[in-house]
């Protein structure tokens, strides 16, 4: 047993919407804790309530019931620590690429001498530093969400919450990007938290996966991958790799029978 | 910026008009219509080069009422537009206001707006106004309303006061349907203005008009319909050109060639 204590404790969490037909419950019971710099993936199908997990962790959404603290406090709104990755790239068209990179640290009014510095630094670790000063409909599906990815990091919060930020790439693209992210995090070390729909992007990229059930959600299985770092592209077809994405694919698909 | 095919369209659009008329021209001319029915372009020409002045100075106050009017339409426009938006619930105050203001025939209250502002330039300004500022309010609100949800809440998460939601996430991310708002309203307020010139005054074209149409002198009132519309599409193309400049990144381009 390590004794750090986790960066992210989600406990019981429950929430529940009020419809015009009554309640839904959308998140029954889910636990799970992430230590500092670890890499968790959450994973789970469609309409599973992963993106609500994360946006109560990120402060944007109240939780029904159940704890989540963040560092060891409750989570009462958003936080600067935490940076965010969206399933969309969400920039800004009117700012340069650059432009955009500096956006949180403007809001949040933090040194802006070494600011701009720090945001093209960013945009050389996501490998774009060229295109600093193309607009948004300059770049690629693929650039953009690099973009974002680098705005998440700019203010070097030590959290880093990604929502199926690859989900709306081509398979090679995708498959780019995951290898990216995964240079990206060893030279910046952030406790990360991805919220995907895809076995084998989660198991590639987690030291552990949590594994939630079909709506209500619920975890199913917490899974430890046991791959080496750093991960290879040759290890996706490795008998460890597929052996676990197979476990997992069973595992979910038992609660669909 | 001259490219290819903007030459090429420009090609087009001015041979169609040539052609248009030519016949126009043609027709006046094969059939020997009275010019007090439709004078043919080259008499209406002719009436034109016969007193440039006049069509200088009452064009002058046109385009002053014109473009106070529009200038107003669009700060009036873009405090309502906010304020909707920003305060939902001022909306169901305002936007009956809105409508009404909208509805109510500009011709009809043309005359009461004569009694209230008198017979100089005011009530003209405040009809191309009142015709003017509803769709920029209509355009900037939803511009104003439809910014990404993820931005929203990537300005959330970054706890942005509200002042910097407006300007940085809000503002910017309407500017193209505000400009699409002033281009429907620099149309519309041309022509509250000489709805406003028709009802009293002594001067601007729609003055011109009047006086031309209760001598019958058609070719005098073609010559100020040319003016008007001439200088209509020149205010247009000036709102096109600024948009370009002001909003570069609404343009579409082609995306960089490049892997990703």
């Amino acid at each position: 047993m390590t004794s750090s204590k986790p960066s992210i404790s989600v406990v019981d969490l429950r929430k529940t919407y009020a419809t015009r037909d009554g309640s839904i419950v959308s998140l029954d019971g889910v636990s799970f804790d992430i230590r500092p710099y670890e890499f968790v993936s959450v994973l789970g199908p469609s309409g599973s309530g992963k993106t609500t997990v994360l946006k109560i962790i990120a402060g944007l959404e109240a939780k029904t019931s159940g704890a989540v603290q963040v560092d060891g406090k409750d989570v009462v709104g958003p936080q600067r620590k935490i940076g965010i990755v969206f399933q969309v790239p969400a920039l800004m068209r009117w700012r340069t690429a650059l432009e955009n990179v500096l956006l949180p640290s403007e809001v949040l009014g933090i040194d802006k001498a070494g600011a701009r510095e720090r945001g093209l630094d960013t945009l050389r670790l996501v490998g774009l530093a060229e295109f600093a000063n193309k607009y948004p409909n300059e770049l690629s599906g693929g650039m953009q969400q690099r973009v974002s990815i680098a705005r998440a990091l700019a203010h070097d919060p030590s959290i880093l919450l990604l929502d199926e930020p690859f989900s709306a790439l081509d398979m090679m693209t995708r498959n780019q990007l995951n290898l990216e992210l995964l240079r990206i995090w060893s030279e910046r070390k952030k406790t990360s938290m991805l919220i995907t729909h895809s076995i084998p992007e989660a198991v590639f990229l987690s030291d552990r996966v949590v594994v939630l059930g079909p709506r209500p959600a619920k975890v199913l299985e917490i899974v430890e991958v046991g791959l080496p770092r750093p991960r290879t592209p040759e290890m996706r077809v490795s008998k460890e790799f597929v052996d676990i994405v197979d476990r997992i694919g069973r595992r979910i698909g038992l609660e669909y029978a | 910026m001259l490219r290819r095919g903007n030459i090429r369209q420009a090609v087009k659009v001015g041979a169609t008009l040539l052609l248009l008329v030519l016949l126009w021209e043609a027709v006046c001319r094969l059939l020997n219509v009275a010019p007090f029915l439709l004078p043919a372009p080259s008499a209406i020409a002719q009436r034109f080069a016969e007193k440039p002045m006049l069509f200088w100075v009452h064009g002058w106050f046109t385009l002053y009422e014109t473009f106070a009017g529009f200038i107003i339409a669009v700060a009036v426009g873009l405090v309502a537009a906010a304020a909707i938006v920003v305060i939902p619930s001022i909306r169901d105050v305002l936007m009956p206001i809105l409508l009404i203001a909208q509805l109510v025939p500009k011709v009809a209250i043309a005359p009461i707006l004569l009694v209230w502002f008198g017979y100089g330039v005011a009530p003209k300004i405040v009809i191309a106004f009142l015709v003017a500022f509803f769709p920029i309010v209509v355009n900037t609100a939803n511009g104003l309303a439809a910014v990404e949800r993820e931005l929203l809440d990537l300005g959330r998460s970054l706890e942005a006061s509200r002042w910097q939601t407006f300007w940085k996430f809000r503002m910017p991310s309407a500017l193209p349907e505000l400009f699409s708002g002033m281009k429907i309203a620099i149309t519309l307020a041309v022509i509250g203005a000489i709805i406003g010139e028709f009802v009293g005054g002594d001067k601007g074209l729609g003055y011109l008009i009047i006086i031309a149409n209760q001598e019958l002198d058609t070719p005098l009132a073609f010559a100020a319909l040319t003016v008007i519309s001439v200088g209509g599409i020149l205010l247009y193309v000036a709102i096109e050109g600024l948009e370009r400049l002001v909003i570069p990144w609404a343009q579409p381009i082609q995306p960089a060639q490049a892997s990703t």
